[in-house]
Formats: structure tokens, C-alpha cells, sequence
């Protein structure tokens, strides 16, 4: 301790007030940039203060803060919006994996601990662990370096329950006699890793929004462990804001699946309910030409668009926004609507559409649209399946019965942007192909909204 | 005593947390994350203070590579929060046709 101690934690005072204001502005599109950088003055201030801090070696912090920004800086810059789940993912991980290594270093410089800050120090060490290896994965599936697909295998939950068994064991021998089990916290170490990867390769695509939403209030809660470890508030503060955020965006993307997070975690969606519900939806569908789409945008007066993450896939935010435009320039009314699951993380939609220039205030959230579906002339469905299918209203049979969607069946009329006729992600077909007032339009999503801007400029 | 009172922090912050967080809107729901996410690389901190005068041991190199770490989370999150922010704009009365 030095005469600098007390400064350096008002300071971190001030640093946890500018990241509390910081997410306080986050609350309204017009303020969240400003309030992002109060945030990134708090953790500025923050580093900058504990550099005060007596005997530190900066050749070694000069090195890492060096490379660390420059990889940061980089990828920041270079990453594309539609991709940009697999970067959350990854900057996750990260944090976890700076927790574990933190607490690990306190750890192997001060193997002295008491029972309290043994069993801190394993927290840090296991949630980061998790963090990392779970963030891994999902990068990797979201990515597309391994198949997103749910792998399941048989006695799945049994290896996991294992594993989780066998670190909380070590976690316990651990927290006894610290000073003399490092084998056990590099044991700990090793399952916490090995965790994080099979209790995340069973979870599909789809279901990634909630999984990063999770591994993010993980990267939180091991940011706050670690702030146990090393006796400072400040960590414990911040960790503890991220990981409340991360809670609530993973309840807000369970409830708009209608499935619990246990269902989620463990059972291997998208992989195991193939059979479900296919064989009596059929019908007869309604193709449309680029012609036919056109006479009916043209005559619309109102049009919301309902983007899903073959909207991302396809890159086609700039050319939709392309023909909100040319509609709006005739007359239409435009929106969109956004489910929360739509995309592959939390608003990942809204994002695409506001890298396109679309305004935020045309962006609408599903609760706003379905009292007014009513009234809405032309819904152009755009790479969304599961999120605008009837059967979570209507079948009790389907897996996603009473899953929230946007009601666009009830539009005038509803056109569906479809490569073909391959069910989505939970393997359901879906009977809003079928209904009267559909009509498909087949082909890649943005070959096709050319097509349409075509069809609107030629005239 | 000192666990008591690092507990009781980490409470008011979480109950703090779900009150700031449950008013952004969905919207900014990426943007959030990437936010937090930054804040999170907050452990540099412990990292930086880690990082005691030594020789090349294990302790710093896992100091060293914490740092690293944690400073890709800090600037690489703020930095590609502010760009997705940035591009969340309201249409300007003169900007549309």
C-alpha cells in the first residue's frame, strides 16, 4: 500500500459513475453514442489510475496494452456488420480468458489463501474458463468453421453432469489447502475449458442469440469473481453491470422463443424434431414473379418489411433499404419489423438495417406491429421462417407452439423472400407458405430486391 | 468483514444493473453487448496491478497475456460499439427524396 492507494480508488469511484451514466444513455439511440464514449472515458480513467500504482513492470504492460490494442483496433475496424455476432462472441471469450489468467497469476504469485478467496479465485477461474472455450465454439459455428447444427450424442447430459461434478470436486479440494493443490487448479483449469466446449456444441444456430447473451453475464460474473480475487470494487461493479445486462438480454431471447433456458442449454433444438409436424401442412403455394411483386408494392399503402437472418446471410440490408426508399418515394408507408430472435444475437437486425442508413425510428419491435397487422397492406417477410409461422399460434403439436411471432399472416397481403421450399431452422414447414394472401418469391434475397429496385426505376 | 462488504457491493451493482439495462431498447440490443463487453475487460485493472517488477516467471507471463487480452476486449469493444452507434442515425428532413 502507498500514498497513492486512496486517490487510485476514488478515481475508480469516478470511473464506476461514467460507466453507470454510460449505460444510462444507452436507454435512446440519440444519446447511446455519447454515453459509450463516457464509458470508454471511465475505463480510460481506470487504466490510467492504477498505472499509479507503486513497483509495477511497464515494459510487460506496454507489450500487452500494445499488441492487445492494435489486434482490438483491427478487428474492430475490419469486421463486418453481418458478422458481427462471431465478434461478440469472440471479445467474450476474451474477457473470460483474461479472468482466468488473472486469478491464476494472483493465484501463483500468492498461493497463501484463505477459504473465501480460494474459492473466489476457482469461480474466476472456472466462469472464465467456460467463457472462453463456450465463446470458442460459438464463434466457430457462428463463423461456420464447424457445423452450427446441434451435436448431440447419446449421454450427452451424463459426460456434462461429469464434468461439472468433477470441477465443483476440485473446486471444494481446492478451496481447503489452497497453497498446496496446484495440480488441482491446473486440473481445474483443464475442465473448465474442456466444459465450456461440450456444453455448447449441443446448442444449434439459432439458438445462439441466447447462448452469447449467456456467455456475455459470464464474461461479467468472472470479470466480478476476479474482482473478489484481488480485493477491488471496481471490477466487482462492472463485472456485475455486464453480467445483469447479459441475464436480462438471455431471458429477453427465452421468452421470445417460449422456451425455458434449460431447454435451450440442453436440449439439442433443431436436431432431434425433424420429424415434427411436416406431413399435413401442405398445400398449394403461390409463386410470384419480380413483376408481380412490384404491382403489389406499388399499389400498397402501407409495407413492412420482416427481416430474418437470411437477410444477413444474403447481405441484402443496403438493397432493402434501397427499395424502403423508392417505396416511401411513392407514397408507401414503410417499416420494419423486428422480432428480438430474428438474426443471430440480440439485435443483430437493427444493426444490419442501421449499417444500411435505415432510420431507427422506422425500426419497429414485434410488440408495436402486431396490434397493427390489421392495418398493414404488404408484409415483405425477407429470410425469416420460424419467427412468422402460424403454428406457434395456432398448433399445439408444433415445437414452437406458443412462441411469440409476428402475426403477419393477418397483413392483406404477405410475400415471402424464399431460396426455396427447405423448412427453417426448428425443421417446421411452415403454413404462412400456404395461406391465400401469401405469395412466394423464390430466389436469393438480394438477386431478388434488385430485381424489385429494377422493376421501380425502370418505371 | 472485507467479503461482507465486497458481497454487498456486488449486489446493489446487479440490482443497479437490471434497472439501467431492462430500459435499453431492443434496438440496441448488439451495441449493448459489444458495450458490456467492453466494460467487462474492466479484470485489465487486476492485470495491470498484477504486474509487478520481475523477471520472466509464470506470473508475468499470465500478467502479460491477461493484459493482452483484456486491453482487445477494452479497445476492440468501444471501438466497434462506437462504429455500430454511429451508424444509428435518424433521417434528416433534407436526406430523403
Amino acid at each position: 500500500m502507498n500514498t497513492m492507494t486512496l486517490p487510485i480508488n476514488f478515481a475508480y469511484v469516478i470511473s464506476a459513475g461514467l460507466f453507470i451514466f454510460g449505460l444510462k444513455m444507452l436507454s435512446s439511440p440519440a444519446t447511446a453514442r455519447r454515453g459509450n464514449m463516457l464509458s470508454a472515458l471511465g475505463m480510460l480513467l481506470a487504466i490510467v489510475v492504477t498505472l499509479f500504482n507503486a513497483g509495477l513492470d511497464y515494459k510487460w504492460i506496454l507489450v500487452g496494452v500494445v499488441i492487445g490494442s492494435a489486434i482490438g483496433l483491427v478487428a474492430a475496424y475490419k469486421v463486418q456488420m453481418t458478422s458481427m455476432p462471431e465478434m461478440v462472441a469472440l471479445f467474450n471469450g476474451f474477457g473470460g480468458i483474461a479472468s482466468l489468467l488473472l486469478a491464476w497469476g494472483e493465484y501463483h504469485q500468492h498461493p497463501e489463501l484463505s477459504v473465501f478467496i480460494a474459492l473466489v479465485t476457482f469461480l474466476s477461474a472456472f466462469i472464465g474458463g467456460i467463457t472462453f472455450s463456450g465463446s470458442m465454439v460459438a464463434f466457430g459455428k457462428l463463423a461456420e468453421m464447424m457445423p452450427s447444427k446441434a451435436i448431440v450424442f447419446s449421454g450427452q447430459h451424463i459426460v456434462n453432469g461429469a464434468i461439472l461434478l468433477a470441477a465443483l470436486v476440485s473446486g471444494v479440494i481446492f478451496a481447503m489447502n489452497p497453497a498446496d493443490t496446484y495440480a488441482i487448479f491446473l486440473v481445474i483449469v483443464v475442465v473448465s475449458l474442456l466444459f465450456g466446449v461440450t456444453s455448447v456444441i449441443p446448442i444449434g444456430g439459432a439458438d445462439m442469440p441466447v447462448v452469447i447473451s449467456l456467455l456475455n453475464s459470464y464474461s461479467g460474473l468472472a470479470a466480478c469473481a476476479a474482482g473478489f480475487v484481488i480485493n477491488n470494487t471496481i471490477l466487482i461493479v462492472a463485472g456485475a453491470l455486464v453480467g445483469a445486462s447479459g441475464i436480462i438480454l438471455t431471458n429477453i431471447m427465452c421468452k421470445a422463443m417460449n422456451r425455458s433456458l434449460a431447454n435451450v442449454l440442453f436440449s439439442g433444438f433443431g436436431a432431434t424434431t425433424q420429424t415434427a409436424g411436416s406431413a399435413e401442412q401442405q398445400g398449394e403455394i403461390r409463386p410470384a414473379t419480380a413483376e408481380d411483386v412490384y404491382y403489389i408494392l406499388e399499389a400498397a399503402d402501407s409495407v413492412a418489411f420482416v427481416p430474418g437472418y437470411g437477410l444477413a446471410v444474403a447481405q441484402a440490408q443496403h438493397v432493402v433499404q434501397e427499395l424502403g426508399e423508392l417505396l416511401e418515394a411513392n407514397g408507401t408507408e414503410v417499416c420494419y419489423a423486428i422480432h428480438p430472435v430474428a438474426g443471430r444475437m440480440p439485435g443483430h437486425m437493427n444493426v444490419l438495417l442501421a449499417e444500411a442508413n435505415v432510420s431507427y425510428d422506422q425500426l419497429v419491435e414485434m410488440d408495436d406491429i402486431n396490434p397493427r397487422m390489421d392495418s398493414i397492406d404488404v408484409c415483405v417477410v425477407i429470410g425469416a421462417n420460424d419467427v412468422v409461422n402460424p403454428a406457434a399460434l395456432e398448433d399445439e403439436s408444433s415445437p414452437i407452439y406458443g412462441m411469440p411471432i409476428i402475426e403477419t399472416f393477418r397483413a392483406k397481403t404477405v410475400i415471402v423472400l424464399k431460396r426455396s421450399m427447405n423448412p427453417g431452422f426448428a425443421g417446421i414447414q411452415n403454413a404462412l407458405f400456404f395461406n391465400a394472401n401469401t405469395r412466394m418469391y423464390f430466389g436469393d434475397a438480394k438477386a431478388s430486391i434488385q430485381a424489385l429496385v429494377g422493376e421501380f426505376k425502370s418505371d | 468483514m472485507e467479503a461482507v462488504f465486497l458481497t454487498f457491493v456486488f449486489v446493489l451493482s446487479i440490482f443497479l444493473g437490471f434497472e439501467l439495462i431492462s430500459k435499453v431498447p431492443s434496438t440496441l440490443h448488439t451495441p449493448l453487448m459489444s458495450g458490456s463487453n467492453a466494460i467487462s475487460g474492466i479484470t485489465m485493472i487486476g492485470s495491470l496491478a498484477s504486474l509487478k517488477a520481475d523477471n520472466l516467471t509464470v506470473a508475468v507471463i499470465l500478467g502479460t497475456l491477461a493484459v493482452t487480452f483484456a486491453t482487445i476486449n477494452v479497445v476492440g469493444g468501444y471501438a466497434v460499439t462506437n462504429r455500430m452507434l454511429e451508424m444509428f442515425k435518424k433521417k434528416d428532413a433534407g436526406g430523403a427524396k
